[in-house]
C-alpha cells in the first residue's frame, strides 16, 4: 500500500488542546479569549473527561468558613504535603491564583453548596489547615466541567471528539502539528497547529487497582517523551487511601476523601481508630492524639487539632496497608471507613449523595447504617512534562502542559482538593503562555510528510498482521507486573523485576493484533495506548528506582525514611539516542521569602511575623 | 461462577443482528464487566462506550432487555438465574457500531441554549445565594448527560420530532438557567417556540429512567409550562398588558 500525506484530512488552529477534562477545557478557553483560533481534541464525548470522578472539591483559600485562611497557609500546606520537592513557583502561583478562579466558575454559571451568609462553602480536607474546598456535595468534577464545558461552547472553540492523539509532529525542535485519528471512523488527521496544549492526565491504567478509567494510558506523557521532551518526579504516583474493595469488579473505584472530611473515621478489625498509632512527628504538632480532641474538631472547637484521619494521603494509604499486613483487616483485604455511626443518615445523604448511590447499587452496602470497605488504590501521578512555572512550557518551543499531565505543583505527594484547583490555575496560565509563544513566533512551522506516514503506518500495520498478541491480554499481563512490583512500597529487586518483565511485554507488543476494521473498534485502540502505556511504565519504574529514599507517596523498603540529600534532586527522564536517559538532577534554590513561609511555625504565620510583608 | 446467555446487537449503519455469547459471570458483576469479558475474549472489536464506571460520567449508556438503563450500574443479580439478557444500542440515535450511536444532535441542541448571564456581583465582590435558593438547580445540575431521557421520550424516539423539540435533557438545563438565582436572562420565548414546550405530553417516562433520580417532568418541565402558560395564555395579563400597556418579550 502506498500512502501519500496529501491525501489526509488537515485541520489548521494556532493552538491544538489535547484532552476535553478540567485543565485542557480551561486552557482552550483562555486560547481563546486572546483570540487565538482553537481546537480540543478529546478521546471520548465532551463532558465525559476523568475530572468527572473528582468528588471532594477544589481548594482555594478564600476564607469563607475559616477567616483564618489565606495564600500563605495554603501555599504551606502544598509544600508540606508534597515534601517540600514541589516546584516552588508553581505551588505560589496556584495558592495565589485559585480563589479567583473559583469565583470565575460561579460567573460561568457554577453553583457551589453555600455557607450560611450566602457565600461558596467550603469543607475540611486531609493536609489542609482550614475548611478549604468549594465543592458540590461529593460532585463537584462534574460541576466543574460542566460549567467549562457549557462556557466553552460559545466561545468559538472547536471541539474534535472521539479523537485521539497518536504523534506530536515536529519542524526541526518545535511543534508543528499533531496526527491523530478518529475513533469513529478509524481515518487519520494532521493537525497543522503552531503549539499544543497536553491536558491528558495520567496513566493509571497501568496499574490492576486503580480509580482510573480507560483514557488514563499516558498518552501525553508518551508522546512528549517521544518528542524530546523532559518527563519529572515520575516515580511519586499517589494510592488514594480509600478505593472500593469489594465486588472485585469495582476494586479501586474512588470514594471521596471527603467522608472523612465530613468526620468518617478509618477503623481495624478490632474496632480501633488506628490513625492515631501512625502520627508522623512533623505533623504530631498540629494533629490530634486522643479520640477526645478529635471529636471536639468535628464539634468545631477551633481550639482542637484535626483528626489524624485527615493526615495527608501518603501516610493514610502506607497505615492503611501496615494495618491490613498486620492482619488486622476487613474480610475482603481492606479496613473499615465509618459515617454512619458519626453523623445522621440525612446529613450523609446531603453531603454525599453518590458515595450513598455507588456503595448502594454496587457494593448492596447502606453507608448510613454501616461501615465501608476501603483500601488503597493508584490515583493520579505527581510527576509529568517538566514546563516552566509561569507559562507552563515544556523543553519542546511550542509544547505546553496542564494539569495532572505537568509536573512541579505537587511535589511529592498532592493534597486532595488541589487537583481541581490546579487545572483551572495552570490550564488558564497554559492558554496565556501558548498565546505569547505563537504571537513570537515569526513562521509557520511546516508538518514533515514522513513523519506523517511513519505514524500512520506503525498504527495500521496492528490491524493488517496476519495474527498476533491480543492487546487486552497483554494489557493484563502490564497491570500484574506493575501492581505487584511498582506498587505502595517498592524494593530494588521487584522493580528490576519489572524492567525486566516490561522489555518483555515491549517485545511482545510489536506483534500485537487487533482483528476487524478500523472502524470504532475498540481492540484497536486498546493496542494502540498500549505503546503510551508501555513507555509511562518503564520511565515510572525508572525513576523509582533511580530514589533511594522514601518520601511522599514514593516509598522504599530498602531505603526508608526521607533522605537530605535527595531533597536537592528531582529525577528527569528524557529520551536519548539510545533509549531512556534517568538523570539526577540538582533543583535551584528556593526563593529565600517562600522558603521561609513554608517552614514557619503556624502560629508565626498567622500572627503576622513571618510573611507578613510578603503579599 | 456461572454461565449466562447474553444476546448482543451487533452491526452499523447499513444493518446487524443479535448475536449470542456465552460468559462466565462472577459475583458481584455488571452488565458493563460482562461486556468486557466479551470483548476481551471472544470479540476484540465489540463497540462501546464507558468511562468512569461508577454512574458518574454517563456514557454507557445502552438497552438492556428493553430498558434504557446505564450498563455500569446494572447489577448481573437482578436477573433470573435463566434469564437472557438483550442488550442493544439507544434505538433514538442513528447507529454508529455495536453499541455505539450518534449522540451528536444533543451537542447541537446544546449549543442553540443562550448561555447563562449573570447579574452584577455585590458591592464585595461576591455573589449571594442561599442554600434552599440553589437546591433546585443544584437537582438539575446533577444531570451526567447519559441521555437515557432523550432515548425514552416518545416525541424523539417514537414521532422522530427532533426539529420541534429539545427534549428532557435540555428542557432541564433550561429549567437550571431559567431558575438560578443569578441569571438574569429571559428564554421563555425560545422555550415556548424554538424549543417546543408545548410538545412534551407529560408521561413522564424520563423521570422514570433517570439514573440521577431527578425529577425531570415534575420539577422541570411543568413549571416551565407554566411560565410559557402565564405569559402567552394568562388571560388576566393579557388584559393587563393591554390596559397598562406592559410590555413583555413575545
Amino acid at each position: 500500500m502506498t500512502l501519500d500525506a496529501s491525501e489526509l484530512q488537515t485541520i489548521e488552529h494556532d493552538v491544538l488542546v489535547i484532552g476535553a477534562g478540567g485543565a485542557g477545557l480551561r486552557a482552550a478557553i483562555e486560547c481563546s479569549a486572546q483570540q487565538l483560533s482553537t481546537g480540543v481534541i478529546s478521546k471520548s464525548l465532551l463532558g465525559k473527561a476523568h475530572t468527572v470522578m473528582a468528588e471532594g472539591g477544589m481548594a482555594a483559600a478564600m476564607g469563607n468558613v475559616d477567616a483564618r485562611d489565606n495564600w500563605k497557609v495554603h501555599f504551606r500546606d502544598t509544600m508540606r504535603g508534597g515534601k517540600f520537592l514541589n516546584v516552588w513557583r508553581m505551588a505560589e502561583l496556584h495558592a495565589k491564583q485559585a480563589p479567583e478562579r473559583v469565583r470565575e466558575l460561579e460567573e460561568w454559571g457554577a453553583v457551589f453548596d453555600r455557607t450560611k451568609d450566602g457565600l461558596i462553602s467550603q469543607r475540611n480536607f486531609g493536609g489542609h489547615r482550614y475548611p478549604r474546598l468549594a465543592h458540590v456535595g461529593d460532585r463537584t468534577g462534574l460541576e466543574l466541567i460542566r460549567s467549562l464545558q457549557d462556557h466553552g461552547v460559545h466561545q468559538g472553540i472547536s471541539f474534535h471528539m472521539e479523537c485521539t492523539a497518536l504523534e506530536l509532529l515536529k519542524d526541526g525542535d518545535r511543534i508543528a502539528g499533531v496526527l491523530a485519528y478518529w475513533r469513529e471512523t478509524g481515518r487519520f488527521v494532521v493537525f497543522k497547529t503552531k503549539a499544543v496544549i497536553l491536558a491528558t492526565g495520567g496513566g493509571g491504567k497501568a496499574w490492576k487497582i486503580t480509580s482510573n478509567s480507560w483514557e488514563y494510558t499516558g498518552d501525553g506523557l508518551a508522546i512528549a517523551y517521544e518528542a524530546g521532551a523532559e518527563l519529572m518526579d515520575m516515580e511519586f504516583t499517589q494510592f488514594h487511601p480509600t478505593g472500593m474493595v469489594w465486588p472485585p469488579s469495582v476494586r479501586g473505584t474512588l470514594v471521596t476523601e471527603g467522608v472523612r472530611g465530613d468526620g468518617g473515621v478509618l477503623k481495624n478489625s478490632k474496632g480501633e481508630r488506628f490513625m492515631f498509632n501512625y502520627i508522623p512527628e512533623k505533623f504530631a504538632a498540629e494533629t490530634a492524639n486522643s479520640i477526645e480532641e478529635a471529636e471536639r474538631w468535628l464539634n468545631g472547637d477551633k481550639n482542637a487539632r484535626r483528626p489524624p484521619e485527615l493526615l495527608t494521603r501518603d501516610e493514610v494509604a502506607r497505615s492503611i496497608t501496615a494495618e491490613i499486613k498486620a492482619g488486622r483487616g476487613s474480610p475482603h483485604g481492606g479496613v473499615f471507613l465509618d459515617i454512619a455511626s458519626r453523623r445522621p443518615a440525612d446529613f450523609i445523604k446531603r453531603k454525599l449523595p453518590s458515595m450513598y448511590h455507588q456503595f448502594k447499587e454496587l457494593a448492596e452496602v447502606d453507608i448510613t447504617a454501616e461501615p465501608m470497605e476501603v483500601g488503597p488504590t493508584l490515583h493520579y501521578f505527581m510527576g509529568g512534562v517538566r514546563v516552566d512555572a509561569d507559562s507552563q512550557m515544556s523543553t519542546v518551543p511550542g509544547l505546553f502542559a496542564a494539569g495532572e499531565c505537568a509536573a512541579g505543583l505537587h511535589g511529592a505527594n498532592r493534597l486532595g482538593g488541589n487537583s481541581l484547583s490546579d487545572l483551572i490555575v495552570f490550564g488558564k496560565l497554559s492558554g496565556t503562555g501558548a498565546a505569547a509563544y505563537v504571537r513570537g513566533l515569526s513562521a509557520t512551522p511546516k508538518v514533515q510528510n514522513d513523519q506523517v506516514l511513519a505514524g500512520v503506518r506503525r498504527a495500521t500495520d496492528i490491524l493488517r498482521r496476519e495474527s498476533g498478541t491480543n492487546p487486552y491480554l497483554l494489557h493484563d499481563k502490564l497491570t500484574e507486573t506493575m501492581q505487584s512490583n511498582v506498587g505502595i512500597v517498592r524494593v530494588k529487586d521487584e522493580l528490576e523485576k519489572a524492567l525486566e518483565d516490561l522489555a518483555v511485554l515491549k517485545k511482545e507488543a510489536e506483534t500485537m493484533k487487533a482483528p476487524g476494521a478500523s472502524q470504532y473498534n475498540p481492540g484497536w485502540h486498546e493496542a494502540l495506548s498500549m505503546q503510551s502505556l508501555l513507555v509511562t511504565s518503564e520511565v515510572v519504574t525508572r525513576a523509582a528506582l533511580l530514589r533511594e529514599e522514601s518520601r511522599g507517596a514514593h516509598t522504599r523498603n530498602d531505603f526508608p525514611g526521607e533522605r537530605e540529600e535527595w531533597l536537592q534532586y528531582n529525577v528527569i527522564i528524557k529520551k536519548g539516542a539510545s533509549g531512556m536517559e534517568v538523570e539526577k538532577r540538582k533543583r535551584p534554590d528556593p526563593p529565600p521569602k517562600l522558603k521561609e513561609i513554608a517552614y514557619a511555625k503556624i502560629e508565626d504565620l498567622e500572627s503576622g511575623k513571618v510573611g507578613g510583608d510578603h503579599e | 461462577m456461572s454461565k449466562r446467555t447474553f444476546r448482543v446487537w451487533r452491526g452499523d449503519n447499513a444493518g446487524g443482528d443479535f448475536r449470542t455469547y456465552e460468559v462466565e459471570v462472577d459475583p458481584g458483576m455488571v452488565v458493563l464487566d460482562v461486556l468486557h469479558r466479551i470483548q476481551a475474549n471472544e470479540a476484540n472489536d465489540l463497540a462501546l462506550r464507558w468511562n468512569c464506571k461508577a454512574g458518574k460520567c454517563g456514557s454507557c449508556s445502552m438497552e438492556i432487555n428493553g430498558k434504557p438503563k446505564l450498563s455500569c450500574m446494572t447489577r448481573m443479580n437482578i436477573f433470573g438465574p435463566d434469564e437472557t439478557i438483550t442488550v442493544q444500542p439507544l434505538k433514538t440515535f442513528p447507529v454508529i457500531k455495536d453499541l455505539v450511536t450518534d449522540v451528536s444532535c444533543n451537542y447541537a441542541q446544546n449549543k442553540r441554549i443562550p448561555k447563562f448571564k449573570p447579574r452584577a456581583k455585590e458591592a464585595d465582590g461576591t455573589h449571594r445565594m442561599y442554600q434552599e435558593d440553589v437546591d433546585r438547580v443544584q437537582e438539575f445540575r446533577k444531570c451526567i448527560e447519559c441521555y437515557l431521557c432523550q432515548d425514552t421520550c416518545h416525541v424523539l424516539r417514537d414521532r422522530d420530532r427532533k426539529d420541534a423539540f429539545v427534549g428532557p435533557r435540555f428542557m432541564i438545563r433550561l429549567a437550571s438557567l431559567e431558575m438560578h438565582p443569578l441569571d438574569d436572562d429571559d428564554r421563555i420565548p425560545e422555550i415556548r417556540k424554538e424549543f417546543g414546550s408545548g410538545l412534551c405530553n407529560i408521561t413522564r417516562c424520563c423521570t422514570e429512567v433517570c439514573p440521577e433520580h431527578i425529577n425531570i417532568t415534575d420539577n422541570g418541565i411543568i413549571p416551565l409550562k407554566e411560565r410559557v402558560v402565564d405569559r402567552y395564555f394568562d388571560p388576566l395579563a393579557i388584559v393587563g398588558r393591554k390596559l397598562f400597556g406592559i410590555r413583555r418579550r413575545t
